[in-house]
């Protein structure tokens, strides 16, 4: 399966048998990338493969253990912290870098403002800024707070800020990770343009279709391997994921139990309204997994943040078990075995800075009191249970959550809402920016759950999964629940009318 | 990155070398070999207990303030509450005492008044930070000033003198030994027990470490976060109104003076001990060696004439400076990162 092209082009940008470790921990073995001018040059790979200590190698903030870096074809040693952005290599980091209170104009030169005699030229500033941004394409002004800009927006910034460092080689860490559809498709046209600029871009995704779609080659790591790099025109997405994991992929999705349209029905919403969400009702029913679809900002995760107690509700009623029930707070919830897991699983999930113990425990940490303290070793088995349970691979037990893998991170939440057995539980976007070999696990995860008898809503904007892994779904559109569909309905085409608005269920 | 399945191992948590964890017990006992060496006198018994006595007024303070700041707060107004709770105390004991005597009885009523101001001036704190959603530097600025104010106006711009009946009954509060150690160290000690344990072996000193560390997370993870937040301020008023209880007798009077800087040196010996400002990350332990590496300062000071007394300020500021520098973490460790 490894085999490389012989570039047509000379490189920008070489990875010559890069090796990396931490410490004692090899996370890159003899890996070798090339970077053409004009490419869009894809990386791919599982959690942990090191795709990302591939790019901060090839920016320059990590150094390699060993192997070489040609830059121009001329061997160099990138200096660090981001300095390589003065010769025209710029990361672009997944969370973005920009400074939330400062205009567009200011963030784009900040360090390297214009002056005269110690004064700015603000004039001048924000006619090259906005002269970036027509470049990209993009209708945002200069004079604009980055605090007041969509995600998409702000990588649009990022992006102008990268051409007016005039960068020659663009990496990119999961930039779509955060878009909608449409804001895909606009960041798309904009990497078009700087490709045909001779800008060499490289961008990690999971989102393989779009790999197949933008990419012009595609590098696979596995394991801190290197696979191979190939054109994209000769991979399908199935074959990349089969590279990227080393393994037939065929059951991403694993079979659901019937659904029993008799088992009681555990939670009943009645026209709940909430801060942008009106009227909506649904039932959720013993052992069921209930999709939630429809476009980000549609209101989904309002109105389960709302029954949890954590928005304040406006009118409606939620029937628990057949009884009318208002959560004051995420801990009444819990106590009546209701569990909502965030979609943000690093600013509401877990503790960054914390190790794995304290962030499994915290969500039930009542269960762990003996005489008024804690029980530190059955918090230590609760720990050694979830990592089996839910195959957590760390390096390192004590390692910082922050330092683990989105996987790794994933799962670790996953397990930490588990530890207070809810019957109901709520995944919001159960599978945001993690590979394929995990979302298989985690797929699987929930349809066992729901054999057992636990009710599952699965909150996604990604139409595949809430296709393969649901019993029912409910589309929403503008706050509103536009409709239910089963069985055979439950497919992309119906599931797109009912979001865009082009059909709405009749009420009752 | 080859991924191993992690095992836990608990012990090997307790047997790596911590600089960050061991620094403040290094800092005390160079100090006290460097005070020796000045002096040798400053290793006699009677040194070392004044010394532990003295610290005890900022060391009960500060095992208060660890919470507060554990938990993302801070807490400015302590010293004014001190004073104004000193002076509370005073008038209401100096009144007891034509219809109650100057027994125990009346020292108790002062006690349980101290008690009951301070758990109230934390509460109030709490709840405006929390329910009032005002920043907590901003509010506790606030009521610093307030009850600075306060006791300037009960002495009328004086001093608040306690009767000289009841100060023979209150008098071994401070001034009393049991066991060989002077009353207000048992204090010290009881409440740094509490704390350690209240701090690193039940949940709500997880929760305290949660919600500094991400209240977002906090909140998401069922933590009632106001509720554990208004905790912490009271806790903290608590400790203030016990170190006020063992303060009152050692001069028998409240003024305007009183209790002035004792916010700072608390929040100093919080910080000096290892507990990270912004929060989520608390040490009971430190605070407490802190507190003594503070009060040891001063006394070396007194002890020798290479630098003068005056200059204690410019030490411990130098101190503070020297050990959150020493602290600022990862120099010399190779940062870990994802891949």
């Amino acid at each position: 399966m490894m085999f490389d092209e012989t570039p047509d082009t000379a490189s920008v940008l070489k990875a010559d048998h890069i090796s990396k470790s931490f410490g004692s921990v090899p996370v890159l073995f003899s890996v070798s990338m090339e970077i053409h001018p004009g490419e869009v040059h894809a990386l791919i790979g599982e959690n942990g493969a090191g795709k990302s200590t591939l790019m901060k190698i090839l920016s320059g903030f990590h150094a390699p253990t060993s192997g070489r870096i040609l830059f121009d074809g001329v061997e160099v040693v990138l200096p660090p912290d981001g300095e390589a952005e003065a010769l025209g290599i710029v990361l672009i980091h997944q969370e973005l870098n920009l400074a939330e209170q400062m205009t567009v104009e200011e963030n784009i030169f900040l360090g390297r403002e214009l002056t005269h005699r110690g004064l700015l030229l603000r004039d001048k500033m924000r006619q090259k800024v906005s002269g970036y941004l027509q470049d990209i394409g993009v209708d945002i002004s200069p004079s604009a707070r980055i605090s007041d800009l969509s995600i998409a927006e702000k990588q649009m910034v990022e992006v102008a800020k990268a051409i007016s460092r005039n960068a020659r080689v663009l990496i990119m860490d999961e930039p779509t990770a955060v878009l909608t559809e449409a804001e895909t498709e606009l960041f798309f046209r904009q990497v078009e343009r700087l490709k045909s600029r001779g800008v060499a871009i490289v961008f990690v995704s999971h989102k393989l279709s779009e790999v197949k779609q933008i990419a012009d080659r595609v590098t696979i790591l596995r394991d801190g391997q290197w696979i191979g790099s190939q054109k994209a025109e000769f991979l399908t997405p199935d074959a990349m994921a089969q590279m990227m994991v080393g393994r037939e992929l065929s059951d991403l999705y694993p079979p659901l139990h019937e659904a029993d349209v008799d088992a009681p029905r555990v939670l009943e919403v009645r026209d709940l309204c909430a801060k942008g969400v009106h009227d909506v009702s649904f039932d959720l029913r013993k052992g069921e997994i209930l999709g939630f679809s429809g476009l980000i900002g549609a209101g989904r995760t309002t109105v389960f943040e709302a029954i949890c107690g954590l928005e304040p509700i406006a009118s409606g009623q939620i029937l628990v078990d057949g009884v009318e029930t208002r959560f004051a707070d995420v801990a009444a919830a819990r106590d009546a075995g209701m569990a909502y897991l965030t979609k943000d699983r690093k600013a509401k999930g877990l503790l960054l800075d914390k190790q794995m113990r304290p962030n499994l425990t915290l969500f039930s940490l009542p269960k762990f009191i003996r005489r008024f303290g804690l029980d530190v070793a059955a918090e230590e088995k609760a720990l050694e249970r979830a990592i089996r349970r839910f195959d957590i691979r760390t390096r390192d037990a004590n390692i910082k959550v922050g330092d683990m893998s989105g996987g790794n991170q994933q799962k670790l939440l996953l397990a930490k809402v588990m530890e207070s057995e809810p019957r109901i539980v709520i995944i919001d976007e159960p599978t945001r920016g993690i590979d394929v070999g995990t979302k298989q696990q985690i797929y699987h995860f929930i349809a066992a759950l729901a054999a057992e008898g636990v009710s599952v809503v699965i909150i996604s904007s990604e139409m595949p999964e809430v296709i393969g892994i649901s019993h029912r779904v409910v589309v929403m559109r503008e706050g509103q629940v536009m409709g239910v569909l089963t069985g055979d309905d439950i497919n992309e085409n119906e599931i797109v009318r009912y979001a865009a608005g082009l059909k709405r269920e009749s009420k009752g | 990155m080859s991924d191993v399945t992690a095992e836990t191992t608990p012990k090997d948590k307790r047997m790596r070398f911590d600089i960050k964890t061991a620094g403040p017990a290094i800092a005390l006992t160079l100090l006290c070999i460097i005070g020796f060496l000045l002096n040798p006198a400053f290793l006699s018994e009677g040194n070392l207990t004044n010394l532990l006595t003295r610290s005890a007024f900022i060391g009960i303070i500060a095992v208060g303030a660890t919470f507060v700041i554990t938990a993302g707060g801070i807490d400015l107004s302590v010293g004014s509450m001190a004073a104004a709770i000193a002076g509370v105390m005073i008038i209401i004991m100096n009144a007891a005492m034509e219809t109650m005597g100057p027994g125990l009885a009346t020292v108790l009523l002062g006690g349980g008044c101290s008690i009951l101001l301070g758990l109230g001036a934390g509460w109030i704190n709490g709840v405006l930070t929390t329910k009032g959603k005002i920043e907590a530097f901003i509010v506790t600025l606030g009521t610093m000033g307030i009850y600075r104010s306060l006791v300037t106006y009960f002495a009328d711009g004086g001093t608040l003198s306690l009767d000289f009946a009841i100060r023979g009954t209150y008098r071994p509060v401070y001034y009393g030994s049991v066991l060989g150690l002077p009353a207000p160290v048992w204090v010290f000690i009881a409440v740094s027990i509490c704390g350690w344990l209240l701090m690193n072996r039940t949940a709500f000193g997880r929760y305290c470490t949660a919600i500094g560390s991400n209240e977002s997370v906090a909140r998401y993870s069922a933590i009632k976060v106001d509720r554990i937040k208004t905790l912490t301020y009271v806790i903290q008023g608590l400790c203030v109104s016990l170190a006020t209880i063992i303060y009152v007798p050692r001069l028998g009077s409240a003024s305007a003076s009183t209790g002035v800087m004792w916010e700072l040196e608390a929040i100093a010996a919080v910080i000096i001990g290892g507990t990270v400002l912004k929060g989520g990350y608390g040490r009971i332990g430190g605070t407490i060696l802190g507190a003594l590496i503070l009060t040891t300062i001063g006394n070396i000071l007194n002890f020798t004439d290479l630098i003068s007394n005056y200059l204690n300020g410019t030490m411990q500021g130098l101190i503070i400076i020297i050990a959150v520098w020493l602290q600022r973490g990862d120099w010399g460790k190779a940062k870990a990162s994802k891949s």
